[in-house]
């Protein structure tokens, strides 16, 4: 277990390194947000007062995109995919092969590590956006709510990871994984909520999404701290969710494994 | 709403052939010229090695295409304007946003992304050695094909939307939006390439240029949705709400006044010359690298 802690140390040592990349990234992460955020405001000033767009209110959608903000510092992947994809291109993995760390457990760390760095260096941006639009940020309805969205995000998180180093893993079987990296966030980036609640779609597409791990990647977090996943519906999301979890770390395991046999180590 | 860039691992090429395309004392223009047309032979060549790749990052455009247009789908399920947007004028909006950064890709973005890599090793020093413009071989050695072809998606979904509203544009009105859109090309190239040459001073300007995506998203967003500040700095200083929004206005012939013609213009030439005068000074700052 110790190994797996100086992981992390390093990790968090490295990621230090581009504190001001990350500081970039945040900022210019806020435009497009804010753009929306506007977006909203001029649809329902156009409504007129006291309007709703599908049960949200203009208050409840800036919450919406303030708290998708703040769930996806906690748990988005940031350069993993690539990094471990680029390990296997370039037969950086040999090591691992040989000892006795496992290479799942040690991206995760590093994975952590990332979040980690992430959340330092952006709490002070996001606490300002969130301060100067404050009237707009909700709390969670109760206790328990919030300790459901704590659960519910850290599965998130999981699923996050897992499928990401799935993905990666095609490294061993094609030359570019990039275009098959964009494809899946092109998905997971409106099928997630990254884009709007989903409570805005039709009902039917809606619901036919929930049979996807998209919903469970951000949206189902975010729903059930605003209170709008509930009772049953919340229970079965939650099992849902770490559902998907187990497929994916299954899928992680079994495509690392075939993909070792077609390993021929380049350059390692 | 940002869209990931896809230039990850493409390599520079390499300028040799470009030099062979040198006539003994042609005039400037058409000595330039040659020059090109060597660079987009390079360029041809260099696609057809990857073809199932090339086809692959057209695949992934077309999806982030859909996405920006199920995005406007889905919003106007519940609302019928955007300010005094209709849903299909907002629909040409995003075809020409989409038009006209998939142009400005196909000639700049490449390029512009390089730059930082070039500045890290020290190849600048190729670059500089050669007898042309330095800017003119480090803004266009690479032609992205694939830009081309999707900016041909932009506009059919430009005249899907047109005959929507619908509008029936004059010749001349149409020639002025196409201009319009060159000019709103080279706006986000002039920018990008300011930002680009930040890496003269931090080494790793990638972060920077990858958040210049962010920006391409509030160009496709309508220029009522905006206030305040907000609308001020993305006006007069970087002119996003007016790479598409003004040119749009003109072809649907929502227009307030011809003084959005002239600040879109305007907005145009001071981004020019900012570029030009941040390269010079950064140029200053060039110390080769391990070479």
């Amino acid at each position: 277990m110790n190994k797996y802690w100086h992981v992390i140390g390093v990790g968090v040592q490295n990621n230090l390194t581009y504190r001001f990349n990350f500081l970039a990234r945040t900022l210019f992460g806020f435009i497009p947000l804010l753009a929306v955020v506007f977006l909203w405001r001029t649809i329902f000033a156009g409504k007129g007062a006291g309007a709703t767009v599908a049960t949200f209110t203009l208050a409840q959608m800036t919450s919406y995109y303030l708290i998708v903000t703040l769930a996806d510092a906690l748990t988005a992947v940031n350069e993993d995919d690539w990094q471990i994809a680029a390990d296997i291109k370039d037969g950086n993995i040999s090591q691992f092969l040989l000892k006795p760390v496992d290479y799942l457990y040690f991206r995760f760390c590093l994975y952590l590590s990332g979040r980690l760095t992430y959340i330092t260096v952006a709490a002070l941006p996001i606490g300002l956006l969130i301060f100067s639009l404050r009237e707009y940020f909700v709390l969670p309805p109760d206790g328990l709510t919030f300790g459901l969205f704590l659960v519910s995000l850290f599965l998130t998180a999981l699923l996050q990871f897992l499928l990401s180093y799935t993905m990666a893993m095609l490294a061993f079987w094609v030359l570019e994984v990039s275009t098959f990296i964009f494809i899946l966030y092109a998905f997971e980036y409106i099928a997630s909520g990254h884009m709007f609640p989903l409570d805005i779609l039709p009902p039917a597409i809606k619901q036919a999404l929930f049979f996807t791990p998209f919903p469970y990647q951000l949206y189902f977090p975010v729903g059930v701290y605003m209170g709008k996943i509930t009772g049953t519906e919340l229970i079965r999301g939650l099992v849902m969710q770490t559902g998907w979890v187990v497929v994916a770390y299954s899928l992680a395991r079994f495509a690392w494994q075939r993909g070792l046999r077609k390993y021929s180590a380049v350059g390692g | 709403m940002s869209q990931a860039p896809k230039v990850e691992s493409r390599e520079p090429g390499p300028p040799e052939s470009a030099a062979s395309a040198l006539d003994p004392r042609p005039s400037t223009l058409v000595r330039y010229l040659g020059i090109y047309a060597a660079l987009w032979k390079n360029s041809v060549t260099r696609e057809t090695m990857f073809k199932g790749n090339f086809l692959l990052w057209i695949l992934v455009e077309i999806i982030w295409f859909a996405l920006q247009l199920t995005f406007i789908g889905v919003l106007f399920l519940h609302t019928d304007t955007i300010g005094s947007w209709t849903k299909w004028q907002v629909v040409l909006l995003v075809g020409a946003s989409q038009f006209i950064q998939q142009i400005y890709q196909a000639f700049f973005l490449i390029n512009c992304v390089n730059l930082s890599e070039l500045v890290r090793t020290g190849k600048m020093d190729f670059l500089l050695l050669l007898p042309v413009n330095t800017r003119f071989v480090l803004s266009l050695r690479q032609v992205d094909l694939g830009g081309f072809v999707n900016a041909s998606f932009g506009a059919v979904v430009i005249l899907y939307a047109a005959r929507q509203i619908p509008i029936t544009p004059s010749v001349a009105t149409v020639l002025g939006f196409l201009a319009l859109c060159i000019v709103g090309v080279l706006i986000h190239y002039c920018l990008m390439f300011m930002l680009a040459t930040v890496s003269f001073w931090t080494v790793r300007a990638q972060g920077i240029v990858y958040g210049y995506y962010n920006l391409f998203n509030i160009a496709r967003l309508p220029d009522e949705a905006f206030r305040g500040v907000f609308k001020a700095v993305f006006t007069f200083v970087l002119p996003m709400l007016l790479v598409s929004n003004v040119p749009v206005r003109l072809l649907t012939d929502t227009l307030q006044s011809q003084a959005w013609l002239l600040l879109l213009l305007g907005m145009a030439g001071v981004c020019a010359l900012a570029s030009e005068w941040v390269w010079r000074i950064s140029l200053r700052r060039y110390t080769s690298a391990s070479s």
